[in-house]
């Protein structure tokens, strides 16, 4: 493995406890689901890349957080619960990233590849996953209280809908950073997987956490190391899944037992 | 004459073309209950909300400079699938206001829960529990002033009277002034000091006893005769 295949695995490693512990919060917001359709959103600005031959994450940023800011625009001013807003804005992206992005390009943008990282794109990713990390754990008490009941966290003063907001942003940020390695369709995996998982073990929110994040983490490296060494696939992205999958269905065990 | 602890003039509600309240004024001293009675759909609800600040409403509602308000909702709906025990629900709210960890404890002492259900999943919790640990969650911050809306609407007798004997301690004990929608009108009659009815265009307040007589609970209660022909074309179908 070499220098630049090294910062990758860091690099998704650290990503994958960022995705651990976002993923709990979207467990108990209800919105996994949502949460796999919204990484979607980011199909057109990688279709866009590719065709215009620009860096496809800045493409697939630009059109996931341009959705994000629509589905909370449509549920804040029409009163369409979250999955109803997020199904129309995602029919529309997979729709356009379907039409916009060369064929030769499109098992990329959909299920990632391993990039080359320089120094510089590792660092940016790393400085990436430590802001929503930080993010969550300032929001954690503030989101608790939303996600119990939104009336009492606006009683005890907090403005419900700007929290809603930056929740979102922190989401998209976390699909963003997986982009490269797990594609638009799979970037999502590592938030619901683990989350349902811990749940599965767990009843206590701090447990809750440590255990989805681990979940996460393992899965990515065994993932990654699977294919490294037996799958050998340009992506990761589908051994990572199956790993968490793997975990998932040891839980449910642990659960029936 | 001292100034009331929570003085309401003009107050207007309304959610689109539908005016919920109209011109409802009244006033609330430092250290009473005040009851709010009326049947569905009359605006008790709502008028809570605005109390909080949650909905925007015309008119003035003015509480007093100290006054710190906790709230204690109807119900709510606790999932199964939260991986919330009550220590983390009450640690967060302690934690957002800022409040010495050492508060937890103390609220929870006060609404007479065992200390062994500080650490069970809120989906574990009975009805009763859950909303003394919804009081409890209230009395974080030390409120001189706890807004219960229906607090026993769900509950079994015993658990309703336990609620009701916890307000009423709270209000003997540490002089907080309650607000107290419910449909009971025994509980009303017990506990409060003033009560409000509200129905649709009208208002009225005063003591219990001049409150509720057969004669005002008529008036306020009584259903328009549509509503009993619906139930006589439904059992004939």
């Amino acid at each position: 493995m070499d220098t630049s295949q090294t910062y990758t695995l860091l690099l998704t490693v650290s990503f994958a406890l960022a995705a651990g512990l976002v993923g709990c919060f979207a467990l108990m917001k209800r919105m996994l689901l949502a949460s796999d359709v919204l990484s979607h959103l980011a199909l057109p600005g990688l279709g866009l890349a590719f065709l215009f031959k620009l860096n496809p994450l800045a493409g697939g940023a630009a059109t996931l957080l341009l959705g994000t800011l629509l589905v909370w625009q449509l549920q804040k001013k029409t009163g369409l619960a979250a999955d109803a807003s997020i199904g129309v804005v995602f029919a529309v992206a997979l729709a356009l990233g379907a039409a916009l992005t060369p064929s030769e390009d499109l098992v990329e943008a959909l299920f990632g590849t391993f990039p080359k990282l320089s120094l510089f794109g590792f660092l940016v990713g790393l400085a990436a996953v430590a802001a929503v990390i930080l993010a969550i754990l300032a929001f954690k008490n503030r989101l608790t209280l939303a996600v119990f009941s939104p009336e009492l966290a606006a009683a005890t003063g907090l403005n419900v809908n700007r929290l809603e907001l930056y929740y979102l942003l922190v989401f998209s940020v976390t699909i963003i950073i997986g982009l490269r390695f797990m594609g638009a369709l799979l970037s999502s995996a590592l938030i619901i997987m683990p989350a349902a998982t811990a749940r599965q073990v767990t009843n206590g929110l701090s447990r809750f956490i440590v255990v989805s994040m681990a979940v996460s983490s393992v899965s990515v490296l065994a993932g990654s190391l699977i294919n490294a060494f037996v799958v050998r696939s340009s992506t990761a992205a589908p051994a990572i899944v199956v790993v968490s999958a793997l975990c998932f269905g040891l839980s449910l065990l642990k659960k029936a037992g | 004459m001292s100034t009331p602890f929570l003085s309401v003039r003009n107050l207007r509600i309304a959610f689109g073309t539908r005016v919920v309240i109209r011109d409802l004024s009244f006033e609330v001293a430092s250290g009473d209950c005040l009851s709010v009675i009326g049947p569905n759909g009359a605006g008790k609800t709502v008028l809570l909300r605005a109390m909080l600040h949650l909905i925007p409403y015309e008119g003035e509602i003015h509480w007093s400079a100290d006054a710190r308000l906790g709230y204690v909702p109807q119900r709510v709906a606790a999932e199964k699938n939260q991986p919330l025990s009550v220590r983390d629900l009450l640690a967060a709210k302690a934690a957002v206001l800022k409040l010495p960890q050492g508060e937890l404890a103390g609220v929870f002492r006060e609404i007479g829960l065992a200390a062994e259900l500080f650490d069970s999943g809120l989906a574990a919790l009975s009805g009763g529990q859950l909303q003394k640990v919804l009081v409890a969650f209230a009395l974080l911050g030390q409120p001189n002033v706890l807004l219960f809306d229906e607090p026993t609407a769900s509950l079994d007798e015993l658990s309703e009277e336990r609620i009701y004997e916890l307000i009423h301690s709270l209000k003997q004990e540490k002089g907080i002034t309650v607000i107290l929608v419910s449909h009971d009108l025994s509980v009303v009659y017990r506990y409060a000091d003033q009560v409000l009815c509200l129905s649709k265009g009208r208002v009225c307040m005063g003591p219990p006893r001049e409150i509720l007589t057969p004669e005002m609970l008529e008036q306020l209660y009584a259903a328009p005769p549509k509503y009993y022909r619906h139930s006589e074309t439904h059992r004939e179908s």
